[in-house]
């Protein structure tokens, strides 16, 4: 418990960190921009309670915020990703629940739904995240297109990122 | 009560969603729309201090490239130095002027903080109220204008960069004095546009555009050069493309613009309001 506690805490600042010095610059074309630090509210554990997602999601997208003059905008996001996330989880629960104390991450539950749960997740996000930041219906579609591109470069990070820094050892579904 | 209570317990996701949303939409729209010095921006000093710390590494390894722009830079007001031009007046007279009085003076900074992939993009330089920076001032690069102070803190400031969707910059054509407002329009740093002129004006590729005396830069400020005109349809405005002169990838240095008037001028403006 304690471990998963620390584990956390230092993923929050970690991500934080690496995504406003090192992500900011990192752009494919204008078109793609990843924003990688969402792992963070992904790999939250699964029994997490509702208030404390939501705690840690709104600081997690405040601390983003306070690096890139944009007030509230992560923040907003970032609180529909935790909200979808609870939606989500509910309606892809495996057939005997969740077993105990597992991570969503691909170790414990495999690359196929690892795959569908971050893919919507992020997509969500994005597209919050671009709209809010254009805010404005004329270039919606435009926005809209770079949310998508976007998405699907964070999502490869996020992938590579499980593979990189989780070990393939007891696996439970493979 | 109790059932309403209950109620609320079942669906507290959703309770609690609306509350940190509600609570973030707040931060957001209060900053777009009163422009206030907000809490939570970079130019606090938490986030202040770590981006001038990893802004000290990569200044190192750009140390090359901004050598190169200074002294060209150095070539150039060299240049305008009164002893880069043959005198031909053989009397010397001294002038005691008191005709021109200095209206901008400017105040240096590094760029500590700097951004050109987003659709809203801003920079941080190290100067702030303790160097006589407030909101408002304009900010120059070396080739051109740069952005506008949004936030001021004792030894930060951030700046709208060009490169933001509400910034609007009162420009107009070198040769022919035609104004018009520079905007951009969020597919490359290199490329602004340049709205409000009216198509019976003719504009060729490769004219300078520079600054009008309206807005916070002094006038003839270099902006950049045209690249492309189009004749939009049924439109009654020319859509020109203009190529900035200011590199932002490669920002380093800066100028922010002191004017001297701007108090004495609002004053005088605002009793037009009234």
């Amino acid at each position: 418990m304690i471990r998963l506690f620390i584990l956390n805490i230092v993923r929050f600042f970690v991500l934080v960190l690496f995504q406003v010095l090192f992500l900011k610059n990192f752009s494919l074309y204008n078109l793609a921009i990843p924003w990688f630090y969402i792992l963070f509210i992904l790999l939250l554990p699964l029994q997490i309670s509702n208030f404390l997602l939501f705690v840690l999601s709104f600081l997690l997208g405040l601390s983003v915020d306070m690096f890139s003059n944009s007030p509230g905008m992560h923040a907003a996001a970032c609180t529909v990703l935790a909200f979808c996330r609870i939606l989500l989880l509910r309606t892809i629960t495996p057939r005997d629940g969740y077993e105990m104390a597992v991570e969503p991450g691909i170790k414990d539950m495999g690359l196929r739904w690892f795959l569908i749960y971050s893919s919507v997740l992020v997509l969500v996000h994005h597209l919050i995240l671009f709209n809010l930041e254009v805010f404005r219906l004329s270039e919606f579609l435009i926005s809209s297109v770079k949310a998508i591109s976007s998405a699907v470069f964070t999502i490869f990070l996020i992938i590579l990122s499980q593979y990189l820094f989780t070990g393939k050892r007891n696996r439970k579904n493979t | 009560m109790r059932n309403l209570w209950l109620f609320i317990i079942r669906n507290n996701a959703f309770f609690l969603f609306i509350f940190f949303e509600s609570a973030a939409l707040v931060l957001l729209v209060q900053n777009n729309r009163y422009q206030k010095a907000s809490v939570v921006n970079s130019a606090n000093q938490i986030a202040g201090t770590i981006y001038s710390k990893a802004d000290q590494i990569s200044r190192y390894l750009m140390l090359g490239k901004v050598n190169d722009s200074l002294a060209m830079e150095n070539a150039r007001l060299r240049g305008m130095m009164e002893n880069a031009f043959y005198d031909a007046d053989t009397t010397r007279v001294t002038v005691n002027d008191t005709t021109h009085l200095q209206q901008y003076t400017y105040i240096t900074a590094k760029v500590v903080n700097n951004t050109v992939t987003y659709r809203n993009n801003w920079m941080t330089l190290n100067r702030g109220s303790a160097d006589g920076v407030q909101r408002g001032m304009g900010v120059i690069g070396p080739h051109g204008i740069a952005g506008i102070i949004k936030d001021v803190s004792p030894h930060f400031s951030t700046a709208y960069s060009i490169l933001h969707k509400d910034v609007r910059v009162s420009v107009k054509l070198d040769s022919s004095d035609n104004i018009g407002s520079l905007v951009w329009p969020g597919e490359t740093p290199l490329i602004a546009s340049l709205e409000d002129v009216p198509t019976h004006v003719p504009v060729s590729k490769g004219e300078k555009v520079v600054t009008t005396g309206f807005s916070l830069f002094p006038e003839g400020t270099p902006v950049g050069t045209v690249v492309d005109v189009k004749r939009g349809g049924t439109k009654s405005f020319l859509e020109i493309d203009v190529e900035l002169g200011t590199r932002f990838q490669q920002l380093r240095y800066a100028y922010i613009v002191v004017n001297k008037f701007q108090q004495e001028q609002e004053q005088l403006e605002e009793k037009l309001e009234q």
